[in-house]
């Protein structure tokens, strides 16, 4: 256990030098003066180091071990993006710098728009949301101001399978938009009849994730963004699990009109403990005119911003969007070009498949009637009758060394354990972790009590949510120093 | 293979084995052929790490704006950047890390995220805080969105001296339903026209949305809209620039409900305007109604101190439709940036900053003032930014500034063709300001 930085505080201990104030002073109005000490800690930059490394060290990260959190792309985060997104010259710049001091990053953010345009299939493209999220609203914002635009602003019903991520409906809230939930069918896909009723009149998108949740290609995919084109709707596909398809199939093909990528799953930009990411978004020129503002544009002499026509949807940040984060991006498809992206596709797909065939003996992998893509749903139910839940598989996984899939999403199949290995896992690590999670299988039936009170090996042991929630302690309080 | 890509043929082959397939291509078989691409991707050649570096630096070199020096703020600023917060920031442990959801090996992660929340709730003067967002602008829109949640009213005013790209923002977020944005204009002084303001809250709104200092740098009265909006029974959110809460009074002991915020000045690189992060800090009484994340202590099983993600039950993976927002990555490492940012300064550190900005700020005010035909334009009490009036087109001396090294300050055509919105940090020295003064005197003398 680590003390907070709040404790290590004693009056006088400085972790930066200023230089000395070199104007002469101008007296701060009483009436708006700070009345109280704020309470920051007061420590040197040795004890702060120290302290953070300390805290650093309780955190399994994926330089220790294989991270294959299902939809979450965890793969390598190459060190030398880390280092040319931090050269002086693209990180120090203002973001109002008028566009011919700014040369630099306007092309990059340019050229990467071209580049996610051909790997999806698109022709215009926004890098401006921050997240997956955002990209999500942007996408949506689109379609209902184009529905607006051709007088069916009426159109107010998003459709989406009951296997989709939360941020979808939540997105659609946001967006003032109803949420109508399709079935999936009993292969895990989307029951195009089902889809065939709901679709209609007040039909304004379709939200899919492709390959979708399960990890599975929506074979049927053409058929059912007819039926949405035909019912006067617009295709959204969530770009989460985009690391399957990179030169192997796109988006743009398969009758979708617009879509986000998540730059820190498929195009390796690190996720940062939970951010910053960034969810650009791509679609069909006929969308264009709604693309939020700033885009920017190759003009004769050179690149620049473009400000939003009057159809924009608005603007999502203050600025360009997480302007450090597109740098890796760039960098990543610089390094890989076509043969090495599509190869990362190949590759998540066969390491995939693999874990899959190797686990299918000893876990219930449902919806299982061919190949998966880049991650599979296995399921924990099995383990139940030894009183084994997927939440004790998950921290057993912990004392292995390992970290746990997703666990319970989607939330259409029962104990779900989502496997996503990604490229970058060598065949070695796939074994060890398949062979940790056969001997929790084991475990499970053998001695249960070895999972059921997991983990054991960690920085601390298994932690009660109830608690937390119950007496909430958010802050650390102030009299406790004095 | 690539240098990313550790199972080569003789693994592939071995794996294919065992899932049973005889080639690569059975896996595609759910792919239809006719979405599959035909032929490869349209991109350019693969290129080294050597050749990388250098195209990097090359187009580097062309941002030529990195080289000015810096008088420009209008919502991203040039502070100093402790060089220890990198060290700790490209540390695998943090920056490679997912969302903390298995919270017994995450305890780094989750801990710091109490800290950042620690902080911000101090800082702003606020019970508690959130865990992060995407930037200011989008924060404030998410606390507008808050308040009408809290309240159940569907109007929210907001000041006219709000940085004109957060309400832009604002706009994108709210117009989506049927909430209503009323703008507060400004009086002479460029702050709130509280005879304004009580007229529009007539009838009860969710929320005054109040930037503190405002866009032009001056210093709003925040106990006087709290009391306003209060009683007309609607919330205080307050958009708050974090270095002047070093001096300036905190907006949550002035009556504010929502203090949000913009953390780049926080150790964060200006970066062309991103990453950042935003903010958020409320009273006990609404913090079930925040978006984000949020971290809470707890126990483990043998009684030991740990840090879970907590209050879940607000958030879109489990509320789906009816979360408090859609929001599920944040910017974690950019709320680590701050926290070991406030941590280096300390409470003394903190404060020296934020009071060398004020100085600087006033000293280049006053010789700007110096200058033939310059003039003030409002006349109230300002923190690190001010605007004044040239004599000339802001916009073009603005552009005849670059060549002599300067990034000045924004031009704001709104309010006039000669104003301008500038700002001093604690990074500009004496001689940094009095050579920009001087090359700004000379080029009105030669422009007039």
């Amino acid at each position: 256990m680590e003390k907070t930085i709040f404790q290590y505080s004693c009056p006088g201990r400085i972790g930066v030098s200023l230089p000395a104030l070199d104007v002469p002073e101008t007296s701060v109005p009483g009436r708006f003066s700070r009345k109280d000490p704020i309470g920051l800690p007061e420590v040197t930059e040795g004890q702060a180091m120290r302290h953070f490394v300390r805290l650093s060290t309780m955190n399994f990260n994926l330089e220790k071990s294989i991270y294959p959190l299902g939809s979450c792309t965890m793969k390598y985060n190459p060190r030398l993006h880390e280092f040319l997104a931090r050269i002086e010259g693209l990180a120090s710049v203002h973001p109002l710098s008028p566009d011919d001091t700014v040369q630099g990053t306007l092309k990059i953010i340019h050229e990467l728009g071209v580049y996610l345009c051909e790997i999806t299939g698109f022709d215009a493209v926004t890098l401006q949301p921050a997240a997956g999220a955002q990209g999500e609203f942007t996408g949506l914002m689109l379609i209902k101001k184009w529905q607006e635009a051709r007088g069916e602003g009426h159109r107010n019903e998003v459709l989406m399978p009951d296997s989709s991520h939360g941020t979808n409906p939540a997105t659609c809230t946001l967006a003032g938009l109803k949420v109508v939930s399709v079935d999936s069918d009993s292969h895990g896909r989307v029951d195009v009849e089902d889809l065939r009723r709901k679709a209609g009149e007040n039909t304004c998108a379709f939200m899919l994730t492709n390959p979708n949740t399960l990890g599975i290609f929506e074979s049927s995919i053409k058929e059912i963004t007819q039926i949405i084109h035909d019912a006067g709707g617009l295709n959204y596909m969530d770009g989460a699990n985009m690391n399957a398809m990179l030169g192997i199939a796109r988006p743009g093909d398969m009758g979708f009109d617009v879509c986000h990528l998540n730059l820190h799953k498929t195009f390796s930009t690190p996720h940062g403990g939970g951010g910053p990411g960034a969810g650009p978004v791509c679609c069909r020129e006929f969308l264009s005119p709604f693309l939020p503002a700033s885009t920017v544009e190759k003009a004769e002499h050179g690149y620049r911003l473009r400000d939003a026509g009057g159809n924009s949807m608005g603007r999502l940040l203050a600025f360009h969007g997480n302007v450090g984060v597109l740098y890796r991006a760039y960098a990543y498809i610089r390094t890989l070009g076509a043969p090495g992206l599509n190869e990362v596709s190949q590759v998540a797909l066969i390491n995939a498949n693999y874990m899959k065939a190797r686990l299918k003996p000893y876990y219930e992998v449902p919806n299982d009637d061919g190949p998966c893509m880049h991650e599979f749903v296995a399921s924990g139910s099995a383990m139940g009758i030894h009183g084994v839940k997927t939440l004790d598989i998950a921290k057993r996984l912990l004392d292995y060394g390992f970290h746990a899939p997703t666990i319970y999403f989607p939330l259409i199949v029962k104990e779900a354990l989502m496997i996503e290995p990604t490229e970058t896992e060598s065949l070695e690590s796939l074994d060890a972790f398949v062979d940790a999670m056969i001997a929790i299988a084991e475990e499970a039936g053998e001695k249960p009590h070895l999972v059921t009170d997991a983990p054991v090996n960690t920085p601390v042991l298994r932690l009660d949510e109830v608690k937390a929630v119950k007496d909430l302690f958010l802050v650390e309080p102030f009299e406790s120093e004095e | 293979m690539s240098i990313f890509v550790p199972n080569g043929k003789a693994q592939r082959d071995r794996m294919l084995e065992v899932i049973g397939a005889e080639r690569f291509e059975d896996l595609l078989s759910p792919i239809p052929q006719s979405v599959r691409l035909k032929g490869e991707l349209d991109l350019p050649l693969p290129v080294s790490e050597l050749e990388l570096k250098k195209e990097f630096k090359d187009l580097a070199g062309k941002n030529t704006s990195a080289d000015l020096i810096c008088f420009r703020g209008a919502g991203s600023y040039d502070h100093y950047i402790p060089t220890a917060i990198d060290s700790i920031l490209t540390r695998s442990e943090f920056f490679t890390a997912y969302t903390p959801y298995q919270a017994e090996v995450s305890q780094g992660t989750l801990q710091a995220i109490f800290e950042y929340q620690t902080l911000i709730a101090r800082l702003t003067g606020c019970d508690a805080a959130n865990a992060s967002m995407y930037d200011g602008s989008s924060a404030v829109a998410e606390a507008a969105l808050m308040a009408i949640r809290c309240t159940g009213k569907k109007r929210i005013l907001v000041a006219g001296s709000l940085n004109p790209r957060t309400m832009d923002v604002m706009h994108t977020y709210l117009d989506n339903s049927d909430f209503q944005i009323n703008e507060v204009p400004f009086d002479k002084d460029g702050l709130l026209d509280l005879g304004s303001a009580e007229k529009l809250a007539e009838g009860g709104a969710a929320a005054l949305v109040l930037q503190y200092p405002n866009f032009f740098g001056s210093i709003e009265d925040v106990s006087s809209a709290a009391e306003l909006i209060h009683r007309h029974k609607g919330l205080l959110v307050v958009f708050a620039d974090p270095v002047s809460l070093g001096i300036l009074e905190a907006p949550g002991k002035l009556g504010a409900d929502v203090v949000a915020g913009e953390g780049q000045p926080l150790g964060i690189a200006m970066s062309f305007g991103g990453p950042y992060v935003g903010f958020m800090a409320t009273s006990n009484e609404y913090i079930r109604k925040m978006p984000g994340r949020i971290v809470g202590r707890t126990e483990d099983r043998a009684g030991n101190t740990g840090y879970v993600l907590t209050l879940q039950t607000r958030e879109q993976h489990i509320k789906r439709a009816k979360a408090t927002s859609n929001i599920c990555s944040n910017q974690a490492l950019m709320a680590l940036a701050n926290t070991v940012y406030l941590t280096l300064t300390g409470e003394s550190g903190f404060a020296e900053v934020a009071r060398q900005c004020w100085h600087k700020s006033h000293y280049l005010h006053k010789k700007l003032l110096e200058i033939p035909g310059v003039t003030g334009v409002f006349d109230s009490p300002f923190c690190r930014e001010f605007v004044v009036n040239l004599p000339v087109s802001a916009q073009n001396a603005a552009c005849a500034l670059v060549d002599k090294g300067y990034l000045a300050g924004l031009p704001l055509p709104g309010l006039g063709v000669g104003a301008m919105l500038l700002c001093a940090t604690e990074k500009r020295t004496k001689a940094e300001i009095d050579g920009f003064a001087e090359a700004l005197a000379g080029y009105i003398k030669e422009a007039v």
